[in-house]
């Protein structure tokens, strides 16, 4: 089922939780709702689910306006962040529960339950209460009881935070594979942003009930659309510094002097003396020993003292000092200097971000954004 | 926590003793008393003296046709006030519950019956009861049905006293549920309506099941109350067990033999019918509460 959202925005007395959202899903599609606590994408889903009605704007399920369809109307499945299992009935009770409630016949009912049993595997468990599940079991009779009716779009409100982080990754192929299984139209809501990079076909990325972005992981992550979401995605995160653009010379300057050359051709805007926030990734900067330094009037590395080292698995994180400032760095783990040792370090100046420093918006020309997207990426 | 030695547990006493001896003096010495003076068989009670013990009283009590009475119309009682107003509380209180103006003035009204005097309140009923001026047959006329002794027929006072006492039990009942009802989080409402459940399926199959610990200790407390009541009939009738004893109770019945006819030895064998009674009761509820209020 394709899903349109059209300047939807919800309001709790003067607060609007959501504010102007406009996105379209395509049928199929999983989409990740991605932002901080309070960014509005619960209250997304909950409008979507029809527990909420929208103050204004529209909600269009296949082309039918549903803002005043309730949830029982709707032939949605949901799995709530506790997910909501109904603790005196049986898992089979609790599968089963939705089609009770349409009035499938017995003997249907019984095949389909296990039908979805197989499909999320807890065939064994049917007799149980949900008292007696682990974490990750709830969650697969939930995700099964969400999706025995067949609905036409499964939503998903923090399915993982509930559970372990090994049992998570698990957990997180078992929707990626269940969702394809099935076809459905799905949308979940998250605030861990590798979750969303990991099981998105695309991100809607909101902060302050507004939508910041929407576009497949790996798009976003290398064009972010704004400051903000640049540093949302990504861990460790990416690396903000304040500078200016200067025309002559077409270089940053940095409030230390630093100065690094930009190729203004991909960016729009870019105007003498604007104050920009230039983001660094921590894997798009190589470091190098002090005998490599070349000199100081060079235009295209910073100079500063290694702070601190963190080894995680094959690279390993360093915080480099600079005279304003830090960066955070991934280096090769065989290749990472001591503590205290003076480096070098070089960005790679095709995988640097400009964002305006005023409003945060990338300066780059290519950010795509695609309310009306028709591609599927993923 | 640690485990007790003779200090702690002699310390523990010490902050005891002073409610204890309350309990012990007023409660538990009369409690023993009274089980040894349902077998007084031939006793002077002003001297305490006993000439001996037996289980006359018991005897007595097995062919006295004002205890069958009592007991028969201690059971209907029960019968017709318990489950009416378990209904009926639960109904109130899923309606308070749900989202309406005036939702605390109207929790606020529901609670005067069991905040106010039951004397204050009787007087109230016996006027809705009047034969000739009261509300109850006032409305009934507009039905065109005739007007009802309420009070002093012998067939309806005991139907006016269970009117009377739900109306009395409501409040308190419908603070029990809505306590209940509001700690019954509300996204398996969520779930049931995105599992195209109905109001009623709602509330049958998520609502209800899931208050079942209320509605079973609810069940108990107004069970034990209904057995014990006593206040409600002496208010009602001014002080008479209702017309041709219609409305003796077991309770009424005790008070009648200690106090109007002061055959001590009597009320406390009856006492103990009726403490065996509810004992007996709330064990069966027990049984069953363990067996269904669970999940």
């Amino acid at each position: 089922m394709r899903v349109e959202l059209d300047a939807v925005t919800m309001r709790f007395g003067d607060v609007a939780a959501v504010d102007g959202l406009s996105a379209t899903f395509e049928s199929g599609e999983l989409i990740g709702l991605l932002g901080p606590s309070g960014c509005g994408k619960s209250t997304t889903l909950f409008m979507l689910a029809g527990l909420y009605r929208p103050t204004s704007g529209e909600i269009r399920f296949d082309g039918t306006v549903v803002n005043d369809v309730p949830p029982e109307r709707r032939s949605i499945g949901m799995v709530f962040q506790n997910y909501a299992l109904y603790p005196h009935m049986t898992v089979f009770d609790n599968i089963a529960f939705p089609l009770r409630m349409q009035k499938v016949p017995k003997a249907e009912r019984q095949e389909r339950v296990l039908e979805m049993a197989r499909l999320v595997r807890i065939e064994h468990l049917l007799g149980r209460k949900p008292a007696q599940l682990s974490g990750g079991q709830q969650q697969r009779v939930a995700i099964a009881r969400s999706l025995v009716k067949r609905p036409k779009l499964l939503l998903l409100d923090e399915p993982l935070s509930n559970l372990d982080a090994r049992l998570r990754l698990e957990m997180r192929e078992e929707i990626r594979r269940i969702q394809r299984a099935v076809g459905i139209t799905t949308v979940f809501v998250t605030h861990d942003q590798e979750e969303a990079m990991s099981l998105s076909d695309r991100i809607l990325i909101m902060e302050g009930g507004r939508r910041q972005q929407f576009a497949a992981p790996q798009v976003m992550y290398d064009r972010p659309a704004s400051r903000f979401v640049a540093f949302f995605l990504g861990n460790p995160p990416i690396n903000l510094l304040s500078a200016r653009y200067r025309q002559d010379g077409s270089v940053l300057v940095f409030p230390d002097g630093t100065r690094l050359a930009v190729d203004p051709t991909p960016y729009a805007g870019l105007d003498d003396e604007l104050p920009v926030t230039v983001g660094i990734r921590p894997e798009a900067a190589t470091v190098q020993a002090p005998d490599e330094i070349r000199s100081l009037d060079d235009t295209g590395h910073f100079i500063g003292t290694v702070a601190y080292r963190e080894t995680i698995g094959r690279d390993t994180l360093i915080r480099v000092d600079l005279a304003e400032g830090v960066l955070r760095l991934l280096v090769p783990a065989h290749e990472t200097p001591p503590l205290g040792a003076r480096v070098v370090v070089i960005p790679d100046r095709t995988r640097l971000h400009l964002f305006r420093e005023s409003d945060g918006r990338a300066l780059h020309k290519d950010t795509p954004d695609d309310a009306q997207a028709t591609r599927r990426v993923g | 926590m640690e485990k007790p030695t003779l200090t702690s547990t002699l310390k523990a006493l010490l902050y005891l003793a002073p409610a204890l001896a309350v309990l012990i003096t007023f409660t538990v010495y009369p409690i023993l008393q009274s089980l040894l003076l349902s077998f007084y068989a031939d006793y002077d009670y002003f001297r305490d003296i006993v000439y001996r013990y037996g289980l006359d009283n018991y005897r007595f009590l097995l062919q006295d046709p004002d205890f069958h009475l009592a007991l028969r119309n201690t059971a209907i009682f029960v019968l017709g006030v318990v489950p009416a107003s378990i209904a009926l509380s639960l109904a109130v209180a899923f309606l308070l519950n749900s989202r309406i103006r005036l939702r605390a003035f109207f929790r606020t009204v529901y609670f005067i019956p069991t905040v106010t005097s039951i004397v204050a309140v009787a007087i109230v009923w016996r006027w809705i009861f009047h034969s000739d001026y009261g509300l109850m047959n006032y409305v009934l006329s507009l039905f065109g049905i005739s007007p009802i002794h309420w009070l002093t027929d012998p067939k309806w006072a005991l139907p006016s006293l269970i009117l009377f006492s739900i109306w009395k039990s409501l409040g308190y009942n419908i603070v029990l549920f809505l306590a209940g009802l509001a700690s019954i989080p509300e996204t398996y409402h969520q779930a049931a309506r995105i599992d195209q459940a109905s109001a009623w399926s709602r509330f049958w199959h998520i609502t209800f099941p899931l208050l079942s610990p209320t509605t079973f200790f609810v069940s108990i407390v107004s069970i034990i109350g209904a057995f014990k009541v006593f206040d409600e009939v002496y208010a009602l009738f001014g002080g008479s067990p209702g017309p041709l004893k219609s409305a003796l109770t077991l309770v009424y019945y005790i008070y009648l033999k200690f106090y109007r006819e002061q055959d001590y030895a009597v009320a406390s064998a009856a006492a103990y019918v009726l403490f065996l009674i509810t004992f007996v009761f709330t064990l069966i509820q027990l049984y069953i509460g363990k067996k269904r209020v669970h999940y």
